[in-house]
């Protein structure tokens, strides 16, 4: 049926979008975490979205087309290296390990996710009122 | 049947093809985010004339469904949006311009909901014979 096809639609991308914000919630939490090695430094990380093709579906009549997640990546940019001898958690070098979290770069992921997301919901309130109308049809 | 499906006239399969619009705009802004996808949008003209000319379809099992085009993936009339603007991502959804559409397809389905409406109150006033 066609409302819930265009309900799920909105509804993926929503999902989609606040798994967005979660991870910028996320790393802009983790962004003063430091670490002694490299390895351990807290690496952004960042959703992968791709549209839900129609023959993925169950049901190859529901030409859906949503978004989902297919996975959550972790920036490839190199940690920071900062150095601070006197921090606990320095190497014998005397360096710690900062994330590699650009806060401005989440902020603009975090201010677009949000309009995606209204704009999801404006689609979904519109739709509500027209099929409510459509309902109404027989009192005409 | 004939007759109702005749006096409904056009508005009835535009309803049809007005739903499905909205559903494609919705899939547009829903992946105004995904790399490579590519913003779609239905020739109106052709897809009422592709509703219009179907031939009404003979139902010979319970399994079968009345096609009619009811869902996206068989109409023909699907093209793509040319954007104004190239991304880096290879999207080419401009939500402004989604929004507009939508806008547009919202109030353009309401028109033809309000034909069908007054076609419909006038119908019932005949059978009522008040």
């Amino acid at each position: 049926m066609s409302v819930n096809n265009i309900m799920n639609i909105a509804g993926s991308a929503m999902n989609a979008q606040i798994v967005r914000l979660n991870t910028t919630a996320s790393n802009l939490a983790n962004s003063g975490v430091l670490a002694t090695t490299p390895g351990e430094a807290y690496r952004a990380k960042k959703p992968v979205f791709s549209t839900i093709l129609e023959a993925q579906m169950g049901n190859q009549r529901d030409a859906v087309g949503g978004v989902r997640v297919t996975g959550i990546i972790d920036d490839a940019k190199d940690v920071k290296q900062i150095y601070d001898p006197g921090n606990p958690l320095a190497d014998e070098t005397g360096y710690v390990w900062g994330s590699n979290v650009n806060t401005v770069e989440e902020m603009i992921e975090m201010l677009d996710a949000s309009r995606n997301y209204q704009n999801n919901v404006e689609v979904v309130s519109t739709v509500k009122d027209l099929m409510l109308r459509t309902l109404e049809i027989t009192k005409a | 049947m004939t007759i109702i499906d005749n006096y409904l006239g056009t508005h009835s399969t535009a309803l049809t093809v007005r739903n499905q619009r909205l559903e494609l705009i919705s899939r547009n802004i829903a992946n105004a985010t995904t790399p490579n996808y590519r913003a779609r949008d239905i020739d109106f003209a052709k897809a009422v004339a592709d509703l219009s000319q179907s031939s009404p379809v003979r139902l010979t099992d319970a399994a079968h469904v009345d096609g009619a085009a009811s869902n996206l993936s068989t109409i023909s009339s699907l093209v793509y949006r040319t954007p104004l603007n190239p991304s880096v991502d290879n999207n080419t959804v401009e939500i402004g311009v989604e929004q507009a559409a939508f806008g547009k397809a919202a109030a353009e389905y309401q028109a033809s909901l309000q034909f069908l409406e007054n076609r419909i109150s006038t119908l019932r006033k005949a059978f009522r014979g008040d």
